[in-house]
């Protein structure tokens, strides 16, 4: 048995991190938050050329064929540097939808500029401000081309395509891909939550749209699941760094004549932490384990995997800036960069109270469960 | 990433299995658990009937050679991998088995004796061990000592080669069916705290031991009160130099955590089929949101458990250590039995307090939680065990290091 990754996976996560580490990508997360420019351009040509927006995508389409495993170990690496780039919407989104699809067409026009990172693709699904169920879908298809408002689409002001899910008649809820410089679309972007991560409104107007699926419920569901492990692992990664970054702190600050991680309250604080981290981590794991095996329990283990990944990732970030102190709630220190981060994937593809719907009705669905 | 066996493992998992087919019961369901024979009209307790049980499965795994699986077979043993030791786990758990007598001596008292003991006490004591044939118990809290452990005051005096031990231990499991114990003691009271104790093992048989069990809050008694009044234990029993005995203690508390496991009682199941059953205005409880967002986050932290658990195994698979994730074991699921059982109340209202085969196990649970939280180590002892063994922070300042013991304020004021 080896439930872990292997060692060539963790060579891969360990060059990651060193990439990321050298670049400083938790600075580049303030360049960008404080500046003008929508991602960091320079670190995501960088990630582009060591191979890892080709990860998942066959030989046979540009990519370097290789699985989701590599895809979870780099998942946690840019969560951990709270990186500035339009990676989950690109890679865990995008490029695993086209993945997923069977239109060759798009498979051979779309993943060889995804692999090389040419184009940047993303995922439009949110509709007036709450995650849609299926009847929730007002954006419509007709005749190949769709009309209505996606809302809040992460770098849906980066993208150069998008996959929006819009009604196909016969309540159905079609897959469409469009390319964002078309006629009749307009782009609004937002002032958000966290700048590190660019979001916009999309207005379609009767634009062009091709059709990966008119019956796609069910794959955008799967899709959904796929990359909720994929944000997990992210999310992990960046409550890891929160958690070491309070434990940190703790030990080089001194108050009442003692580093103030000789106080109970702050070890029980950074325990608790750790705790959540690690049962975040455990399910994360499992949900690897179903995504690269394409399991049927992968809805369950998703699901697990992020309600206890955002969990975790909130726990560790707040208590990072309450460990800190006041220099913690300060601009200038970086605890209110993991603090934004964790709660912009927390609402990324559908906030806790959704996934935990999720998570019951799959385990309801499967009726054994455990 | 994978949940397979090796084909080492495979092949010891069958022979495991075909053994276990032979000598004992499936279980029917996961949650099937041992009854002991109907109690005999002779007035024998449900205790020493299920003792009686337990010592002659355990007697029947001795002689096949499945006892101990990871002690040298000059001890009982198999000299098994620690892999094998985690198959025969799982297998074993399989089965419908006694089980519940043997846990202290064999996973506290044995490794102490195996570093300590001298090679004939070590083949005196070990075999009989394994066997279930002599029971253990652990002998370390007091009145006034129990997270602080090294506070202890019962006394341990040398006279020739001989030691008397006068004082009271507390919470001492299964010492009213034990027949020998590990103690630490103090030896002397005006060296610091941590350097004045010594440890021994002692026939609990010995003159001058008495032992009174203590009513918990469920109604049962499986702890004890025991005194000691001029106990004499030989110079030999002892275990580790004089003034040793806290780091023989730290022996024995690390493989107390490694012994204590899940808390049993409800879980996520029982609380999943009360919600689908349950009526709650008008509707299935689990229909409503508020606990199914309850139930996301019990079911969330028995997953994290289970696969924290396949990490550790994973590790032993590939021959390497396994990391420290398991120290979060007993912190999260005592917490989540308490709340679990708490809730199920809960959603049965008003009906939860008669007690009935419903009830039941959620009350009874709701009453053991409170000692597993404390039990092998409080939540809090555990949360400075991972802040400062995993994360590497700093102990406390002490006030009483340095300081002649006999100098220190203890016990209570109250």
């Amino acid at each position: 048995m080896n439930f872990n990754f292997s060692e060539d996976q963790l060579l891969m996560k360990e060059e990651v991190k060193k990439l990321l580490d050298k670049e400083n990508s938790v600075k580049r997360n303030r360049n960008i938050l404080e500046g003008e420019e929508k991602f960091d351009k320079e670190l995501w040509n960088q990630l582009v050329q060591m191979g890892l927006t080709a990860t998942t995508i066959p030989e046979e389409y540009g990519g370097i064929g290789m699985g989701f495993l590599e895809l979870c170990v780099i998942a946690e690496e840019l969560g951990r540097g709270i990186a500035p780039v339009p990676f989950s919407s690109s890679v865990y989104l995008a490029t695993t939808a086209i993945l997923n699809s069977s239109n060759e067409d798009i498979k051979k026009e779309f993943l060889p500029k995804l692999a090389s990172g040419e184009i940047i693709g993303t995922f439009a699904h949110s509709e007036k401000t709450t995650f849609p169920s299926e009847s929730g879908i007002s954006v419509v298809s007709k005749s190949g081309k769709i009309t209505g408002k996606k809302v809040a689409v992460p770098d849906g002001d980066i993208a150069n395509f998008a996959l929006v899910s819009a009604t196909s008649g016969k309540n159905k809820i079609g897959l469409y891909l469009v390319d964002l410089s078309a006629d009749g679309v307009e782009i609004d972007s937002l002032e958000t939550f966290d700048p590190s991560r660019s979001h916009a409104d999309i207005t379609f107007k009767n634009t062009p749209a091709q059709e990966l699926s008119a019956d796609a419920w069910e794959d955008i569901e799967k899709l959904l699941d796929q990359s909720a492990v994929l944000f997990a692992f992210e999310q992990v990664g960046g409550a890891e760094a929160a958690m070491n970054q309070a434990k940190d702190y703790a030990m080089g600050r001194y108050a009442f004549g003692r580093a103030i991680a000789s106080f109970q309250a702050i070890k029980h604080k950074v325990a608790d932490m750790y705790i959540s981290l690690q049962l975040a981590r455990s399910n994360c794991y499992y949900g690897a384990w179903a995504l690269s095996n394409d399991a049927p329990e992968l809805p369950t283990a998703a699901a697990t995997a992020r309600v206890s990944a955002t969990k975790a990732f909130y726990e560790c970030s707040k208590e990072n800036i309450q460990t800190h102190g006041g220099m913690g709630a300060t601009w200038e220190f970086d605890c209110h960069l993991f603090y934004r981060r964790a709660r912009l994937l927390s609402s990324n593809i559908g906030s806790q109270g959704i996934w935990k719907d999720k998570l019951i009705t799959s385990l309801e669905k499967s009726n054994s469960p455990t | 990433m994978d949940f397979n066996d090796t084909k080492e493992e495979a092949k010891f998992r069958d022979e495991v299995n075909s053994w276990l087919s032979d000598n004992a019961d499936k279980k029917e369901h996961a949650k099937d658990i041992y009854r002991p024979a109907e109690m005999s009209g002779e007035g024998e307790s449900g205790e020493s009937s299920a003792l009686k049980d337990a010592k002659a499965w355990q007697a029947k795994k001795y002689d096949a050679g499945w006892a101990c699986l990871h002690w040298p077979k000059d001890y009982g043993g198999r000299d098994a991998t620690p892999m094998e030791r985690v198959i025969w786990g799982q297998e074993e758990s399989k089965f419908k088995v006694p089980g519940g007598f043997f846990e202290i001596g064999q996973g506290m008292a044995g490794p102490v004796l195996m570093l300590y003991a001298t090679e004939e006490q070590k083949k005196r004591y070990l075999p009989p061990m394994a066997k279930g044939e002599e029971i253990w118990c652990q002998l370390f809290s007091e009145p006034g000592a129990g997270s602080d452990l090294a506070g202890i005051k019962t006394k341990a005096e040398l006279d020739g080669d001989t030691w008397t031990i006068n004082g009271q231990k507390v919470w001492t499991s299964g010492a009213h069916y034990s027949d020998y114990g590990i103690i630490v003691t103090r030896s002397d009271f005006s060296a610091p705290k941590h350097k004045g104790l010594t440890y021994f093992f002692l026939d609990m048989k010995s003159p001058g031991v008495e032992v009174r069990p203590i009513k918990q809050i469920t109604g049962g008694a499986n702890f004890n009160e025991v005194y000691f009044t001029d106990v004499k234990i030989p110079d030999s029993q002892r275990l580790g130099e004089i003034g040793d005995g806290w780091k023989v203690s730290l022996t024995t508390l690390m493989n107390e955590r490694l012994a204590v496991g899940d808390a049993s009682g409800v879980d996520f199941q029982e609380i999943f089929e009360l919600a689908k059953d349950q009526d709650f205005n008008g509707d299935t409880a689990i229909s409503n949101g508020a606990v199914r967002e309850k139930l996301a986050d019990w079911y969330c932290e028995q997953s994290g458990l289970k696969y924290t658990k396949m990490r550790n195994i994973s590790a032993l698979s590939q021959g390497s250590t396994p990391g420290p994730e398991a120290s979060i074991t007993k912190i999260v699921s005592a917490n989540k039995l308490q709340d679990i059982a708490n809730y199920g109340m809960d959603l049965m209202d008003n009906a939860s307090i008669a007690r009935d085969e419903e009830t039941a196990i959620f009350q009874g649970s709701l009453l053991g939680a409170p000692l597993i939280r404390i039990a092998g180590g409080t939540d809090e002892v555990l949360k400075n065990i991972i802040a400062e063994q995993v994360l590497g922070m700093p102990q406390d300042i002490r006030v009483d290091k340095n300081v002649p013991f006999n100098e220190i304020p203890t016990g209570s004021k109250n």
